[in-house]
């Protein structure tokens, strides 16, 4: 509408997005750094692998390997989604890691040991999580829990009934969980002949444009539906909502649920490719919800920033596979691409430190103008 | 350097915020020994002024004089270090520590860490007696009384040392007796050589105890006068620009049915034993405003609370237009026409960080009007409805309907907010503290609004501390004390004094 009339400095898309490519560039340098630290000789090339990623591989592999992070993006932007969205309804949702595994949990489970066909399969995770995320709003609700304290213990229990539970679908041999593929291909998700635009890479399945079309959906609910607004001042100002009649405490409950519900299709999304089964011996909750509030603060906390936020860490991720392990230990793209995520907690900072600046020279551009005005008005009387 | 007769001065003060002048050349002399009003609406820039003599904004143009002589104030420790010391409206103390404990706190006299309390307590004692402060250091401040809270914060800044003396609203949460009292404390310490800088918007205060006043209007200086060549009238004039009535116009009540009943309604204290709401039982009638007097924290607010459903009630019931809603929620009452203006605008009455259009549709965003059925917003009927509100109301904000609500001035925040509730065309108003911080040309337009309402058959329920408001605008008086309804008076026919007495607990009427 008025959009228009907002100078492009202004506009806080565009300052998240400057803060965003301050807090990578910055990620990539301290990482060069501690490579640097590590093994002088290797760190260029290493750096290197880490930054054209899957680009550095011909044609075909090239398009597998970019197929793959899709594939793994999908997952970490569910649980960005997630993040961000018990966000602006003023809560921090921690357990989104929990919520992950529960969908992990749920959908696997209910493949290989119901049997049943991809889209149960989905739904069933996507509510388990959901009802996880509830747990933790109504404990909130009725008994003044912390969302972050009952979010982190309700992410130990569940990541143990997963092991304990998904430990009865696992193969005799291996802590894995049986392939899909062999047990019952009907709960692989269907590919739509998506596979083949990147070298028949399987796992390349409609969970990418759907992730993407779910993201535009939570930007749409919360910046222009009815729904939406009842959420945001429920988390802005919990007493106005509740003067305004709205029900507040329904409204922090079905928050957590959606979020939850979120990050449980998001792993519902990655496990139903088979590109990878659940280890029922791990024993630390998957990184990939910590990873998607990292994420979620690196896109500016905006469904669309997430899309690209999620994507670009996937893909250094990605690189961060292709460092040469004769130089440096496995553990090293973990390291690189936690840094970058490390720095990524400074979004807020630089955004802070940019508008600042911003406000600063148009101050003094406001002062100067109001001197001629005051000046000019002086004249006219 | 002594020759001056002034303790501080700041002249022509510039200070501007993006796209507004705060302060335009403002120029304030305090002579030392004075007691020196500041007079000015809401957003003539008198938190601005003294937060650049307090060093929390940095003016960018004009200069601060100490005692005739230049000095840079950067920060609030500058400030306290030339002996400029404030009472603020919201005292700033902590509960459970003593009257001594806090007042020496931040000063603390200590030997090898451990605190040396015996040579405060003789000061704090020898400061008390001499300008007639009376305290009991030991009490805790949650044990003691407002008024002897604020001889706290009194005795704080006479600790402190502090010369020049600033009060910020001190008398907005005093009973008539409290005010008298301090008045007469402001005169002492003035007598004593300390000089008083006296920030309010009541006229009959300034013109009880100041010398000279100041007034500021939209930012600009318009003059210091001698209040004792000055009367109510001419104050008013210079503040607000224009002529303002005081007398609130309006005709006799012709109340019709009822339209509330509230009926031995008890609601549960929070902080103690006993009901904050006790049996307490009255009739609202259509076209009537009754008011609910009394001083602050005598369950006015809760009473509030159990009529609106934002708070639940122990016994008793509420009937709203002959329809039992004890029990129902917030949002039936809603519909069923009731409108709340509440006490805390920015608690209650706002999502602070959303824009003006978003607040202006807080009751009703969920009519057809502004969502479709699919529970999509038509956000260009929001901004139209808003633009609508804005332009009747006179709500002046810095972007219009799109102004995030925390950056407006208090004033325009409480006109959003009356525009909201009034335009609901409700059967009953409540209207609570509605002139709390606003300005006398503000205040004015809100008790019109509130009479206009009852002439047009709605039924008021008003609870005021303010005794001109309770006096003026009131048909019907109830005052509460302790939870409970104590008297029943005609503002035509009592006196303040009497009013006094009654929210002070001195008399009450025996229940039949």
């Amino acid at each position: 509408m008025k959009k228009e009339k907002t100078p492009l400095l202004r506009s806080s898309g565009f300052q998240n997005l400057l803060a965003s490519l301050i807090c990578v560039l910055g990620g990539l340098v301290v990482g060069f750094i501690v490579l640097l630290l590590i093994e002088p000789s290797g760190a260029l090339k290493a750096i290197l692998a880490i930054m054209t990623s899957f680009f550095r591989y011909p044609g075909k592999l090239m398009l597998k390997y970019f197929g793959q992070t899709l594939v793994r993006t999908v997952p970490l932007l569910m649980c960005s989604l997630s993040v961000l969205f018990a966000y602006k309804v003023g809560m921090f949702n921690i357990g989104v890691a929990g919520q992950y595994v529960a969908g992990a949990c749920f959908s696997l489970y209910s493949a290989l040991a119901w049997k049943l066909p991809w889209l149960p399969c989905l739904l069933i995770g996507m509510l388990a999580a959901g009802l996880l995320g509830a747990i933790s709003g109504v404990l909130k609700t009725k008994c003044n829990v912390n969302i972050v304290i009952s979010g982190i213990m309700l992410n130990w229990i569940m990541l143990y009934s997963t092991n304990l539970l998904l430990g009865k679908v696992k193969s005799p041999s291996s802590p894995y969980t049986l392939s899909l593929k062999g047990t019952n291909p009907k709960a692989l998700l269907p590919s739509l002949g998506l596979d083949k635009l990147f070298f028949d890479e399987k796992s390349v399945t409609i969970a990418i444009p759907l992730s993407i079309l779910i993201a535009v959906g939570v930007w749409f609910v919360l910046q222009k539906t009815k729904f939406g607004y009842e959420l945001k001042a429920t988390g802005y100002n919990y007493n106005a909502a509740r003067y305004a009649g709205m029900k507040e405490n329904w409204n922090v409950i079905i928050t957590m649920f959606i979020s939850g519900a979120l990050a449980g299709l998001g792993a519902g999304m990655l496990y139903l490719t088979d590109i990878s089964p659940w280890e029922t011996t791990c024993a630390s909750v998957p990184a990939m919800g910590f990873n998607g509030i990292a994420v979620a603060f690196l896109g500016g906390l905006s469904p669309i920033g997430s899309i690209l936020s999620s994507f670009f860490i996937q893909y250094i991720t990605t690189g961060g596979g292709f460092v040469d392990l004769q130089v440096y230990s496995s553990q090293i793209s973990d390291l690189i691409s936690s840094l970058i995520i490390y720095l990524c907690a400074f979004v807020a900072f630089f955004r802070f430190f940019i508008q600042a600046r911003i406000e600063r020279a148009e101050k003094k551009k406001a002062e100067a103008d109001n001197a001629n005005k005051t000046e000019e008005g002086g004249n006219a009387q | 350097m002594e020759n001056t007769p002034y303790a501080i001065e700041m002249i022509n003060i510039t200070k501007r915020f993006p796209g507004i002048v705060a302060n335009d050349k403002v120029t304030l002399q305090l002579k030392r020994g004075e007691i020196h009003a500041l007079l000015g609406e809401n957003g003539a820039g008198k938190s601005t002024l003294m937060s650049v003599l307090f060093g929390m904004y940095q003016a960018e143009e004009g200069e601060i004089r100490k005692n005739g002589k230049k000095v840079k104030i950067d920060s609030p420790n500058d400030a306290s270090a030339l002996g400029i010391g404030m009472v603020h409206q919201h005292f700033k103390m902590v509960e459970c520590f003593s009257v001594l404990e806090n007042i020496i706190l931040g000063v603390e006299d200590t030997k090898l860490g451990v605190l040396r309390k015996a040579k405060a307590r003789e000061k704090v004692v020898e400061l008390s007696k001499r300008y007639g402060l009376s305290v009991d250091p030991d009490a805790m401040i949650e044990d003691i009384s407002v008024g002897m809270q604020q001889r706290t914060e009194i005795l704080k800044m006479l600790y402190r040392d502090n010369e020049i003396l600033i009060f910020d609203e001190p008398t907005a949460v005093l009973t008539p007796q409290e005010i008298e009292e301090l008045l007469a404390i402001m005169r002492n310490l003035a007598a004593e050589g300390k000089s008083i800088l006296f920030i309010t918007h009541k006229l009959n205060e300034i013109l009880a105890v100041a010398d000279r006043c100041t007034v500021l209007r939209k930012g600009k200086y318009i003059g210091t006068v001698d209040v004792k060549d000055c009367t109510r009238a001419q104050l008013s004039r210079m503040m607000v620009g224009r002529d303002v009535e005081f007398a609130v116009q309006k005709e006799d009540a012709k109340p019709g049915e009822t339209v509330l009943e509230v009926k031995d309604l008890c609601l549960a204290s929070k902080r103690s034993k006993r009901n904050s709401v006790n049996n307490v039982s009255f009739t609202v009638r259509a076209g009537e405003i009754v008011c609910i007097a009394g001083i602050e924290g005598n369950g006015q607010s809760e009473l509030v609370y159990g009529i609106t459903g934002l708070e639940g009630v122990l016994s008793g019931s509420v009937h709203f237009c002959g329809e039992d809603i004890t029990h129902a929620t917030i949002r039936k009452r809603s519909l069923l026409g009731m409108s709340h203006i509440p006490e805390d605008r920015h608690k209650h009455g706002l999502v602070l960080d959303y824009t003006l259009e978003d607040n202006l549709v807080l009751q009703r965003y969920f009519e057809p009007e502004f969502t479709t059925r699919a529970g999509v917003l038509r956000r260009s009927n929001i901004t139209a409805y808003a633009e609508r509100l804005i332009d009747s109301f006179d709500v002046r904000s810095g972007q219009g309907a799109e102004t995030v609500t925390r950056s407006m001035s208090g004033g325009n925040q409480q006109r959003a907010i009356i525009a909201r509730e009034i335009d609901k065309d409700p059967r009953l108003l409540i209207a609570v503290q509605p002139t709390r911080g606003i300005d006398v040309g503000a205040i004015e337009y809100i008790h019109k609004q509130i009479v206009a309402e009852r002439d047009s058959g709605k039924a008021v329920l008003l609870v005021s501390l303010e005794l001109d408001e309770v006096m003026t605008v009131s048909d019907r008086i109830l005052v509460m004390y302790e939870g409970e309804i104590v008297g029943e008076l005609d503002p035509k026919t009592t006196t303040v004094e009497e009013l006094g007495l009654y929210m002070a607990g001195v008399k009450r009427e025996v229940k039949q």
